[in-house]
């Protein structure tokens, strides 16, 4: 029986991620910021066949909450087995770039926030010498781009952050990854044109994500395609960039 | 209706969602709530002078499950379980969860002895429980189990004037009985909670048998009913002469009796191969289709063989092949199924089959089953106790609605009706001969809801409109 918890649970790959653990008969702990939403995610996986699910309202952009938090599911769970840090924001980068106040605030919710949670997190996991962590990067941090860069540069940010971390906890036995979805079918991508071939569904990107959690890579691409589309994209020379409008 | 003027508010320009049949092909604008609070937002958000409709998993032939030209809302993602109780059965969920969904749940869920299954279920996994209570579905057992509807202890539906309402039997019971197979007119479902069966596991013991005549179908049945949950016939359609009806009699029961280390291939909980573009319009020809009736036939033996089979095969063929109805090509399909009583099916049933094998127009897939005499609360339910045919035509034009108006004459004229989640050409009067308590039922639809079907049928209080076949017409010009 696994013993997970989950941060950001209400948002739609978290929520997919959790169905596949409740599935397994796992016993959860979900952080989140709507209480309603929050509620009806408790429900369904209980009803999927989670052993127990327990739940957290907390606005995660507040770091003095973030230990309490993770000590309470750690006393309520017993212990972490694997663990999703999946919360963020989406913001308009024209927005952001004419206002730093919400700049600051999408990188706060972005890179601080989960940096803040994986260090009380990693502290205590540490200590059992085993377990899994996962944390929902973004293939937008891997070059900075004009049409994303503040997200983008916050997802970076937090991908050198899980790489350190990963470094270190690797010799004691527990396995950091950063998961790099590309486009997604969420409500959090709701204002953008969808469909194609590169355009996920949250349960695709979940199963990986759960396959990943027993894993353990250092950065999970999904759907897979993504790496190489990223692998290119990192390496056109600057002077083609420049004259892209990627 | 400009898209511009509402452009931020819930509802985006849709690409042109489709009907199963792929007749009639119009843009909408879709709303994508991510839950009920999110769908009641929406309902709210409704630009004045607009109607809208539901849609689930999009498996209704026609143009019921659409609203052309106006606005839809999404219900897919309201997909969440809100309560199952596995001592009782009783399952509660949003309406987006599919049947696919609770099977999964059951799979996973179900115990010896404490297992539990779809009280009744139509012939593919992939349709929501919304749509199955607006269509007050069918399956295999209606002579035992009745309608989906049957096992709904209640429903929560909302309003357009924003009103909540818990509807039961015994609670707001007229509006509930509207619901029931009130093809997603009387406002939106949000949830429900349904009665599972239990049964002794996950196995079923199946029989196959083929037969010469529809009268040996009608024995078959009549033999079959006390024993046999399940009953199903396929047809074959071209059989002439003595042979008119012809076909392979299909009839299975649960069963204790299966491998004890439970079923070899997990269910195919997805499409195991989807058809990934429409086949060229020439792919099903008559003559593909009559030598594909012609082998089906011959592939059942000539004595009935029994089996033990997981639920999946028993129930859900055509599951495994996502899309298949992108096989009928760029024109698209009707299908037509009526419900004829008993005291006429075996007259009515037979002058179909005939017209239908005289007209050439061969179907894949034409079912024949009898339905019981258990009453469904649905006021618009479609069976009744008799037969109820349903078949497949490929789209070829004046020809198939030539053919689709002489079945809807026959069935009228032997008191039956169609099946509006199937239908796609159904005349105004025609549907109106058939379900005698449509002007109660209207009393109840609310004024913001709407369909491509409803609008057709002269049912929203205006002049019949354009339907199936006008919007394909617009669209091949």
């Amino acid at each position: 029986m696994k013993r997970v918890l989950i941060f950001g649970a209400t948002s739609a790959i978290a929520e997919a991620t959790a169905r596949l653990f409740a599935a397994e008969g796992a016993r959860l702990f979900l952080v989140g910021r709507n209480p309603d939403k929050l509620e009806a995610v408790r429900r369904d996986l209980q009803a999927r066949g989670a052993e127990a699910v327990e739940t957290a309202v907390a606005d995660l952009a507040d770091p003095a909450l973030h230990k309490g938090l993770v000590e309470r599911a750690w006393a309520s769970l017993g212990g972490i087995d694997a663990a999703l840090i999946a919360h963020g924001t989406l913001s308009d980068q024209r927005a952001c770039e004419g206002d730093s106040a919400l700049a600051l605030s999408e990188i706060t919710g972005n890179f601080l926030s989960p940096a803040s949670i994986l260090t009380h997190l990693a502290n205590a996991m540490e200590v059992q010498h085993r377990g899994a962590i996962a944390v929902i990067g973004s293939v937008a941090g891997d070059r900075g781009r004009q049409s994303n860069y503040v997200y983008g540069s916050a997802k970076g940010g937090l991908r050198v952050f899980v790489e350190g971390l990963r470094h270190r906890m690797g010799p004691k036995g527990v396995a950091v990854t950063l998961v790099e979805p590309g486009f997604v079918d969420t409500p959090m991508t709701a204002a953008l044109p969808k469909g194609g071939p590169l355009w996920a569904t949250p349960d695709r990107v979940a199963r990986d994500i759960r396959k990943a959690l027993n894993s353990g890579p250092a950065v999970l691409y999904t759907p897979w395609f993504w790496r190489w589309i990223m692998l290119v994209i990192r390496h056109v020379p600057d002077a083609i960039f420049q004259r892209t409008r990627l | 209706m400009s898209s511009s003027l509402h452009s931020g508010g819930p509802f985006r320009d849709g690409t042109g969602p489709l009907s199963w049949g792929r007749i009639v092909r119009a843009p909408h604008r879709v709303a994508r709530p991510a839950g009920r609070a999110e769908a009641a937002a929406a309902l709210a958000a409704l630009p004045p002078g607009e109607t809208l409709l539901a849609r689930g998993m999009g498996r209704s032939y026609g143009d019921s499950g659409l609203n052309p030209g106006r606005c839809l809302i999404d219900m897919r993602g309201l997909d969440r379980f809100i309560a199952f109780d596995p001592d009782g059965g009783v399952l509660e969920c949003e309406a987006g969860v599919t049947l696919a969904d609770i099977l999964r749940l059951l799979d996973r869920r179900n115990r010896p002895g404490r297992s539990w299954f779809l009280p009744v279920t139509p012939g593919t996994k992939f349709v929501t429980v919304g749509g199955a209570i607006a269509n007050d579905v069918h399956g295999k057992n209606h002579h035992g189990a009745g309608c989906f509807g049957n096992h709904v202890l209640s429903l929560e539906l909302l309003r357009s004037d924003g009103t909540l309402l818990c509807c039961a039997p015994d609670e707001n019971a007229a509006l509930f009985a509207a619901t029931i197979g009130g093809i997603g007119l009387t406002g939106l479902i949000l949830s429900a909670r349904i009665q599972l069966k239990p049964v002794p596991g996950p196995w079923l013991e199946s029989e196959d048998i083929r037969y010469g005549d529809l009268d040996a179908f009608h024995d078959l049945a009549e033999e079959s009913v006390a024993d046999w949950e399940y009953t199903v016939a396929w047809i074959d359609c071209l059989a002439r002469g003595p042979r008119l009806g012809r076909g392979i009699f299909s009839r299975s029961r649960h069963t204790a009796d299966g491998p004890a280390d439970g079923p070899a291939g997990a269910a195919a909980f997805e499409p195991r191969f989807s058809m990934p573009v429409e086949l060229p319009n020439v792919a099903l020809n008559h003559l593909s289709i009559a030598a594909f009736n012609a082998l089906y036939w011959r592939k059942a033996p000539p004595r009935p063989v029994r089996r033990v089979l997981p639920w999946d095969p028993v129930f859900y063929p055509l599951d495994a092949i996502g899309q298949w109805n992108r096989m009928y090509g760029r024109r698209g399909f009707y299908q037509f199924q009526c419900a004829v009583p008993k005291a006429t099916a075996r007259d009515a049933v037979r002058e179909l089959m005939r017209t239908i094998s005289a007209a050439g127009e061969a179907s894949f897939l034409a079912v024949l089953k009898t339905l019981g005499d258990r009453p469904s609360p649905g006021l618009m339910s479609f069976p009744m106790p008799g037969a109820t045919l349903a078949l497949d035509l490929p789209n070829n034009g004046p020809r198939t609605h030539s053919l689709l108006d002489r079945l809807e004459r026959i069935a009228g004229e032997a008191g039956g009706r169609v099946y509006p989640a199937k239908d796609g050409a159904v005349s105004s009067g025609a549907f109106r001969r058939g379900y005698p308590r449509l002007e109660e039922f209207a009393r109840h639809v609310d004024p913001r809801f709407s369909s491509g079907f409803w609008r057709r049928v002269g049912g929203a209080g205006e002049p019949a409109g354009p339907g199936a076949r006008a919007n394909e017409e617009e669209s091949t010009s």
